[in-house]
């Protein structure tokens, strides 16, 4: 870290001082810049130490799902970890949700909980929960620091073991006797674990079988994970893609690590992906998989996933690798260093027909809706990217909104895409937004939430609103539950149960939180709104936008389907006389000029 | 009388009759709060079949050793060997299933014991090596160890004189350095 603060260190070697100061200078030394927290009983002596250590910036969330949410956005958008800390008891049970989806979307997060006094733990004391036993099965890793000697070097331990390998959530546990034991500070300079040494270079023998392999191929594709933006690897992967001419798709999590207006993009694939992603996949003769998992969501039936092809599988995690689908060629190690050296390995391929076959799928199964005077939210996603061209940091809840700004925004650039896949966190959108907000400023960070998840985490607005961070918060409303919605009227004869929702205003809302609130219902408001909301410079600006009600997000692969069941968007039904103007077709190709987009509206 | 799960054929047939086969899993942890947790909770989340778990301190105070006997195919084995490598506590995981090992369960047996049942009883323990450890005039206590067919085999005489209490240890394993016979 930065000179005066080891200095600050060295100043207090020989001090004895409590827990908590400990904590404060660990954190210090750690060069955490923000952390997300909420004071309680059982920390109220960490909380007297932030008082005098200011170089930390604490920001005091509405609750504690809205701080780990935050600090996965700030991992997410900055590729540094984040950091929470809440009291025992609700303080760390609030704090569940966001563990396990960090968790599972592998983001490095370090969360501190408060806990009661040592002698006090297993006596159901008041605000006693057993938290390390909660989070045992959701965290990389978690600890109970149980004599303060010990503190800083698990602190140091957490930092280290959340951000390296497969990256992910830990949690340490600080009884308040322990927080006020006095001790020595000393931070450790580094961290040696004989049980833990992630594997980062591949082995040599196995990139040498990708490479044979991938020099005989004649369809080759590059399915893409968030593997590649964690390990910072998107020029790399350029660089092979473009040696190989080789096409793209990527996962959820991968969208960004390839840019899409590159002819060799694919967009995303899987359940949501484009037509022609999905199709490349089946008919595919070796399938280089980097940093991707092999969800179900992308995978459909396993055993007819890229059925035919041979498959290559890099990947940090070991246990990540033939879980779901037996690859050929595992290689274990970052992908960055592995892709560097398979680069090295690799010759030019020919392509041409492969890729010519791609075009005239992209040609032929673009994605499509229909535009008309009401708004479709594809046509929100899709204007903003237009007008972003890509030059933002968009981050989505869950729902159908979190799929179409997936399969209509236009990503370009590694970490400008943020969203809870993995667990599918509703909620998760607003306070990620902010977590990444404070991480980023050079970007204009965008929440897109459904009008239910919204109002999952919608008390975030007060911290947003406290500290003018410029987050766009839009909202997109269609008046219902959307993907649930869709999945009873496409798989359950649309009965409809439970999911029609009666909202607030929430432009009042918005403005009751002290935040500038925007409400449209045309097609022909959009774009106008949407340069307003990026002109605008003082704090948080709120969208709400009022779409159609009932759409559904095309392309859909059936949950446990193949690319065979694959349903793509009706044919337009024909209006009743009434001599309403049909809805144009809307099309969007990944991979092409985005242009050819405006000429179809014309 | 105490129900044992009889664990003893080599393999077993899940429900939809796939092979599994039996694995003698050796783990080296960290000796730290909450390791015996983290494993005994990986296999409960991930649903996979623990026949026997036993946990004890090594030759280095710093260390405990696992031996956790398990079933399933081998993609389920190739996984459950690499979900306990990923634990942060986890030195060493060895499948003893391919090496040349040695296997080891006690048992303790207390079984109803009458004047005229007594010394068929003790033959019986003489025949496996067992020891008499207690004696009551309605019962005897047996301590016996060896490889699970074996410690299968003297439950298995010792039922129809009829079994009060038992417990087993199960098995603990080591890799067999000398590789010709003892
Ligand atoms: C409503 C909904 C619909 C969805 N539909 C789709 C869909 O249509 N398509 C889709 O793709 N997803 C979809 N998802 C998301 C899906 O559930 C998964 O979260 C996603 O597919 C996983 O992405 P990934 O494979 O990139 O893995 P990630 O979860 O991003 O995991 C990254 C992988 O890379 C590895 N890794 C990490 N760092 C490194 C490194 N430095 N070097 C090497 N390897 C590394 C990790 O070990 C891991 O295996 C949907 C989610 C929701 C909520
Ligand atoms: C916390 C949580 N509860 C329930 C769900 C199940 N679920 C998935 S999508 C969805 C509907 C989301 O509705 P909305 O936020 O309005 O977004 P839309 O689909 O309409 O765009 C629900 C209920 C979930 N993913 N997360
Ligand atoms: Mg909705």
């Amino acid at each position: 870290m930065s000179a005066h603060k080891v200095t600050a260190t060295q100043k207090q070697g020989n001090r004895m001082m409590t827990g908590a100061e400990i904590f404060v200078r660990c954190l210090i030394a750690e060069g955490v810049e923000v952390v997300f927290g909420y004071p309680g009983g059982a920390t109220i002596g960490i909380y007297d130490a932030l008082v005098d250590l200011s170089d930390i910036k604490h920001v005091l969330v509405r609750h504690e799902q809205g701080a780990t949410h935050a600090a996965e956005g700030y991992a997410k958008a900055t590729g540094k970890p984040g950091v929470v800390l809440v009291t025992s008891g609700p303080g760390a049970t609030n704090t569940v949700t966001g563990i396990a989806d960090a968790f599972m979307d592998s983001i490095p997060i370090v969360v501190f909980t408060g806990q009661v006094p040592l002698k006090l733990i297993g006596n159901d004391a008041f605000q006693e929960a057993d938290i390390v036993g909660i989070t045992r099965p959701i965290t990389k890793h978690n600890y109970l620091v149980r004599d303060v000697r010990e503190l800083a070097r698990t602190i140091k331990e957490a930092f280290y073991i959340a951000t390296t390998g497969r990256p992910g959530p830990v949690l340490v546990d600080l009884p308040k006797d322990v927080m006020a034991q006095k001790g020595l500070f000393e931070y450790p300079e580094k961290v040696e674990l004989r049980s833990y040494k992630p594997v980062t270079e591949g082995h040599p023998r196995q990139i040498k079988k990708a490479a044979d392999l991938i020099n005989a191929a004649k369809r080759p594709v590059l399915y893409v994970g968030g593997g590649v933006i964690q390990s910072n690897a998107s020029d790399e992967l350029r660089k092979l893609a473009g040696i190989l001419q080789c096409p793209v798709t990527t996962t959820l999590h991968g969208l960004g690590a390839y840019p899409e207006n590159d002819p060799l993009a694919l967009g995303m694939l899987g359940m949501h992906g484009t037509w022609y992603s999905n199709v490349a996949v089946q008919y595919c003769d070796v399938l280089i998989a980097v940093g991707a998992r092999f969800d179900d969501r992308v995978t459909g039936k396993v055993e007819a996933f890229a059925a035919e092809a041979k498959k290559i599988h890099i990947d940090i995690d070991p246990s990540a690798i033939s879980k779901n689908v037996k690859v050929d060629v595992p290689i274990v190690g970052d992908v960055k260093s592995v892709l560097k050296k398979l680069i090295e390995s690799v010759q030019p391929l020919d392509t041409k027909d492969w890729l010519a076959t791609i075009e005239q799928w992209k040609r032929e199964h673009p994605l499509r809706y229909r535009s008309g005077e009401a708004i479709r939210a594809q046509y929100v996603i899709q204007k903003l990217g237009e007008i972003t061209g890509g030059n933002a940091i968009v981050v989505t809840d869950v729902g159908q909104h979190q799929m179409w700004t997936a399969q209509f925004f236009h990503w370009v650039h590694p970490r400008s895409h943020i969203t809870s896949g993995g667990l599918g966190t509703m909620g998760f959108s607003l306070p990620a937004a902010m977590g990444a907000s404070f991480g980023r400023q050079d970007l204009p960070v965008i929440s897109i939430s459904g009008d239910g998840g919204f109002q999952m985490n919608s008390q975030e607005m007060a911290t947003i609103v406290e500290h003018k961070l410029p987050v766009k918060i839009f909202v997109i409303n269609n008046g219902f539950l959307g993907m649930v919605r869709q999945w009873q009227e496409l798989f359950w004869r649309r009965r409809y149960s439970h999911v029609g929702l009666h909202n607030p205003d929430f432009v009042k809302l918005a403005e009751a939180y002290g935040c500038t609130a925007y409400r449209v219902r045309q097609s022909s408001e959009v774009e106008e709104v949407i340069r307003k909301a990026l002109a605008h410079k003082d704090g948080p600006v709120f969208v709400e936008f009022v779409v159609v009600q009932e759409d559904n997000v095309y392309p859909m692969i059936p949950a446990g389907q193949t690319v065979n069941e694959i349903i793509d968007v009706p044919e337009p039904v024909t209006k009743a006389s009434d001599g309403a103007p049909e809805d144009a077709l809307m099309t969007v190709a990944k991979g092409q000029h985005i242009s050819t987009t405006k000429e179809i509206q014309q | 009388m105490t129900h044992t799960k009889d664990a003893d054929q080599g393999t077993g047939e899940s429900n939809n009759g796939e092979h599994l086969r039996r694995h003698t899993i050796s783990v080296l942890v960290e000796n730290k709060f909450g390791a015996f947790n983290r494993v005994a909770g990986m296999f409960a989340a991930k649903g996979y079949n623990i026949d026997s778990l036993s946990v004890g301190p090594t030759e280095e105070e710093a260390i405990s050793r696992m031996t956790i006997v398990t079933r399933g195919d081998d993609q389920i084995i190739e996984q459950i060997t690499k979900q306990l490598n990923k634990l942060i506590d986890t030195i060493k995981v060895v499948d003893l299933t391919f090496e040349n090992f040695v296997e080891r369960e006690l048992v303790l047996v207390k079984v109803q014991a009458t004047q005229s049942s007594r010394s068929e009883i003790m033959q019986i323990a003489e025949i496996f090596r067992a020891k008499v450890i207690d004696i009551s005039p309605k019962s005897l206590t047996l301590e016996a160890t060896g490889s699970q067919q074996k410690v299968d085999a003297i439950i298995k005489m010792l039922k129809p004189f009829g079994i009060k209490e038992l417990a087993r240890t199960g098995r603990v394993a080591l890799k067999r350095e000398f590789q010709g016979e003892v």
